[in-house]
């Protein structure tokens, strides 16, 4: 065991872990932050993401040790109110069904938009394709993501 | 308005008496995700009065209307409330939706499968709206001293004309509690609905964009301990024994064992099906430290029945195919005659693989069982399967046994079965405490419970004149005998012959979206087009002649031809008109139509050539189910059917080398990924006013065979074996 402070949602936290822990179990089981998603647990499926400075990364292969500064955002820190224009997009398109994947989707969706503001087609099905949907909710996302980007 | 009985599901509007007239207090936890604005917490509800086991009413005119059945992503938790919302007339801005708990004594059937939801309960849904309606009317009628026919209501108002008096429901709710249940209720006609039919968001997509625990894998209690399994690695291997001294004093282990899911007197429902009757549990503080225990743990298997290997389940499919059964599934007229005397033969053999289900939310339940009570709370399509069978393994009377539904990440038929629910209750009685039972990927996906192996052989007859005079289908699945035999064509054709096998295999099988269609209509669709091909006529033209047939003259009695063939030829007409069927697009273009869960679909499929696989531009689909509830959320159930169709037909398979799973996590087992989705996807629903029917499962079946008749038209190749993907030698390029 040993003790982290990380940098969550703009907050400094403090754990005291196994080095080994992969950050997604740290924000679900230790600091009580479920939106992030457990799905493959292998960085294959993308239900797992978040941003770590910015850029969107799989945590459930992501050691807490190697965190050190790095600034992480989860799906609750997104946005204060709920109100991110990727959020809001997501809610104009009533894009989910059973919901268990969306906050990754969102997660790669807004560092999509961080980095590129006005992704093309072919760009957002590149970005989005690591992301699996088995109620298969690809074209509703791909219209979100667009929705987002006209904001 | 229609005037209808009280009748089904009366007992859930019969109040409970203890509340009746003092009102009842809740928490205002489900505004608790946002920030209240000073108006919000000024216009916070003082009581709510429950006019019957659906819906309360409060002071202040908000409703909280019960969701009856299990979430799994179908969208009922938006649907069912609209129904009941839509008959007691309050404005949908007004609604606070709830999942309810199990509770059978008001509720019947909360069960999420066969897309049945909606259509079961279509009836008793929109009287609970209409029963509490009726009661505040009649309350406003004897507060005002007019006739209760003078009384009309919208939006949550009621009024009286005549005397220009009006109120809130949220008035006259404590009055309504004291008025008789009615025997009889008035409902609205369908053609002045004004919340059913209208696009409505999902009620959870606040919650859900935000990441707020929704799930059975987000269920977090004080003092609760982390649960695992280690099932056996192969199909026919059972426990034998294991030395786990040093995994038990791992860093926050508290315990492993060995335990009997199933005891040999334990009473077992239909929905214990599949569940492993032995495993190791490992009990932690989290996740992390049991995933590490599990990986040092080693436990000793041994052979309990045959190791089962796929090339075994093809071989003694094709052996089960080769001979007839002892008795058909139907018979009209003689097929063996017609084939003699036809001018053409076509036929054909079409095989699919074992299926995963991969809900991504992988299999959970927390489970907290003492002395004294059981709780059980997690993502189960059947909570009343589930909590019979935790009487007969736990011991414990009914009524100490509370289960609840959390929204569930998928369900897709997975969660029809609840062995996971099951060791989860055994576990923590055993441990005496609160547990969550989380299943790994690899748990989930090698666990079983697969959608069976299928192969299916058909042998048409044509005549001359093109015309179809003999249908002959044999089909075989493993522990599933496929065919569904007074289906299409059955009805159409006067010689047909259909034959089904089941292979009893150890590899465990269940429902898994839209059972045995999710093959055979793909199949079916598919060498319907070779012998339309067969036949020189048009695919569509060939298939509205079978319809004509079953419709004027059809083949045996016409009340046992599973299939309505005027609504059947509706969808393909409609889908024919709006892809614009004949026109040269440039495109690859298949069509495919089927029926099941009581609704129709047709679709067709353009495929776009280019580098390799061959990538869908568009798919057109008619639907004809009914009254549509929700048209934006039941367009994203269509649209997610195909996706899932396409998918699963293209790229995935469960294979086995002796009884072990050859894949378990999404490195291995494909799935549809965003790039592989069709560019575009347009649904039209038939507007006829009907009850309506199921959604979740019937866009799926048939866009595998309109995928199958496009790809042959891009690549001049059958398809024969699913996945697509495995096609040797490849399919392009």
């Amino acid at each position: 065991m040993a003790t982290y402070t990380l940098n969550i949602n703009g907050k400094k936290q403090e754990v005291d872990v196994d080095p080994s822990t992969p950050i997604l179990w740290v924000l679900r089981d230790h600091l009580s932050l479920v939106g992030t998603k457990y799905g493959c647990g292998i960085a294959q499926c993308g239900a797992c993401t978040i941003h770590l400075d910015g850029k969107a990364t799989r945590s459930c292969i992501l050691p807490v040790s190697s965190i050190g500064e790095q600034k992480i955002t989860t799906i609750e820190g997104l946005s204060e109110n709920g109100d991110h224009p990727v959020q809001k997009a997501w809610l104009e398109v009533d894009v989910p069904q059973c919901g268990y994947c969306q906050a990754g989707q969102i997660m790669t969706a807004s560092a999509l938009l961080e980095s590129n503001p006005n992704p093309s087609d072919e760009e957002i099905e590149s970005a989005m394709n690591g992301n699996i949907c088995r109620c298969g909710t690809y074209l509703r996302i791909r219209k979100a993501v667009k929705t987002a980007a006209k904001s | 308005m229609t005037l209808v009985r009280t009748k089904i599901g009366r007992r859930a509007f019969i109040r409970n008496t203890g509340l009746a007239g003092g009102g009842l207090v809740l928490g205002f936890n489900w505004l608790a995700s946002c920030k209240m604005t000073p108006e919000q917490v000024k216009s916070l509800p003082k009581e709510w009065f429950e006019l019957n086991g659906f819906l309360k009413v409060a002071d202040n005119g908000l409703v909280t209307i019960m969701s009856p059945n299990p979430e799994i992503g179908q969208n009922v938790k938006t649907a069912m409330p609209m129904i009941i919302a839509e008959e007691l007339d309050v404005a949908w801005k007004d609604v606070i939706v709830e999942q309810a708990p199990l509770n059978t004594t008001i509720f019947s059937r909360q069960l999420a499968g066969g897309s049945q939801s909606i259509r079961q309960g279509w009836e008793s849904l929109r009287m609970a709206g209409a029963t509490a309606r009726h009661m505040l009317k009649e309350a406003a009628a004897q507060a005002w001293q007019v006739p209760f026919s003078e009384i009309t209501t919208k939006e949550g108002q009621l009024m009286h004309e005549a005397s220009g008096k009006s109120a809130g429901f949220g008035e006259m709710a404590s009055a309504a509690t004291a008025i008789e249940v009615p025997e009889e209720v008035e409902l609205k006609e369908t053609n002045s609905f004004s919340i059913i039919g209208t696009d409505t968001k999902n009620v959870d997509g606040q919650k859900i964009v935000t990441g707020k625990p929704l799930f059975g894998l987000d269920v977090q209690r004080e003092g609760m301990l982390t649960a695992m399994i280690v099932h056996p690695p192969a199909f026919g291997m059972k426990y034998k024994g294991m030395n786990a001294e040093s995994v038990k004093s791992m860093p926050g282990i508290k315990d492993v064992f060995h335990f009997e899911v199933y005891q040999e007197d334990t009473q077992k429902q239909w929905s214990d099906e599949g569940g492993i009757p032995e495993l190791v549990a490992i009990v932690g503080n989290s996740t992390w430290e049991c995933m590490q225990a599990k990986k040092a743990l080693e436990v000793e298997w041994e052979e309990g029945s045959k190791l089962e290997s796929t090339a075994y389940h093809e071989e003694a499919l094709s052996a089960l195919l080769a001979k007839a059964p002892e008795q058909p599934a139907r018979k009209d007229g003689d097929v063996e005659a017609a084939f003699k005397k036809a001018a053409k033969i076509v036929e054909s053999t079409y095989s699919a693989p074992y299926l995963a289900h991969n809900t991504m939310e992988p299999m959970n339940f927390f489970a907290h069982v003492t002395p004294e009570k059981a709780e059980l709370l997690g993502p189960i399509q059947t909570p009343e399967f589930l909590e019979q069978t935790l009487v007969s393994r736990l011991g414990m009377p009914v009524e100490k046994i509370d289960v609840m539904m959390t929204r569930m990440g998928g369900g897709f038929g997975r969660r029809l079965y609840g062995t996971f629910a099951v060791e989860a209750a055994v576990i923590s009685q055993k441990m005496n405490a609160p547990v969550k039972l989380v299943y790994t990927r690899e748990d989930d996906m090698t666990q079983g419970t697969y959608r069976p192996a299928y192969k299916v052989k058909y042998k048409a007859g044509l005549d001359e004149n093109g015309n179809l005079i003999a249908w002959h289908v044999r089909g075989a699945g493993t522990n599933d005998d496929l065919i569904f035999e007074n289906r299409f064509p059955a009805g159409a054709v006067d010689n047909y012959l259909a034959e089904k096998h089941s292979l009893q295999t150890n590899v465990t099988t269940g429902a898994w979206r839209a059972p045995r269609s999710n093959f055979i209509a793909g199949a079916e669709q598919a060498f319907m087009d070779e012998v339309a091909e067969a036949s020189g006529k048009d695919p569509i033209e060939f298939r509205l002649e079978l319809f004509e047939r079953a419709i004027n003259n059809p083949v045996g009695e016409p009340e046992k031809n599973d299939y309505n063939p005027e609504r059947y030829a509706g969808v393909l007409k409609l889908v024919k008109e709006k892809s614009n069927w004949g026109t040269d697009t440039g495109k690859s273009r298949g069509v495919s139509a089927y029926y099941c869960h009581n609704s129709y679909v047709a679709q067709v499929l353009d495929l776009e050539e280019g580098d390799g696989m061959p990538k869908v531009d568009k798919v057109w689909c008619a639907v004809d189910c009914g009254i549509v509830i929700n048209p934006l959320s039941a367009k994203n159930q269509v649209e997610g059917g195909i996706v899932d169709g396409i998918g699963h037909a293209t790229y995935s398979a469960m294979t086995f080398k002796d009884g072990k799973p050859e894949q378990s996590n999404f490195d291995r087992y494909r799935l549809i990924r965003n790039m592989e989705a069709p560019k575009e996807i347009e649904t039209f629903f038939v507007d006829n006013g009907i009850d309506p029917t199921g959604l979740g499962e019937p866009s799926l079946p048939p866009i595998v065979g309109a995928l199958s008749n496009a790809l042959y038209k891009a690549t001049g190749r059958r398809h024969y074996s699913q996945p697509f993907i495995n096609e040797r030698p490849p399919l392009v390029g």
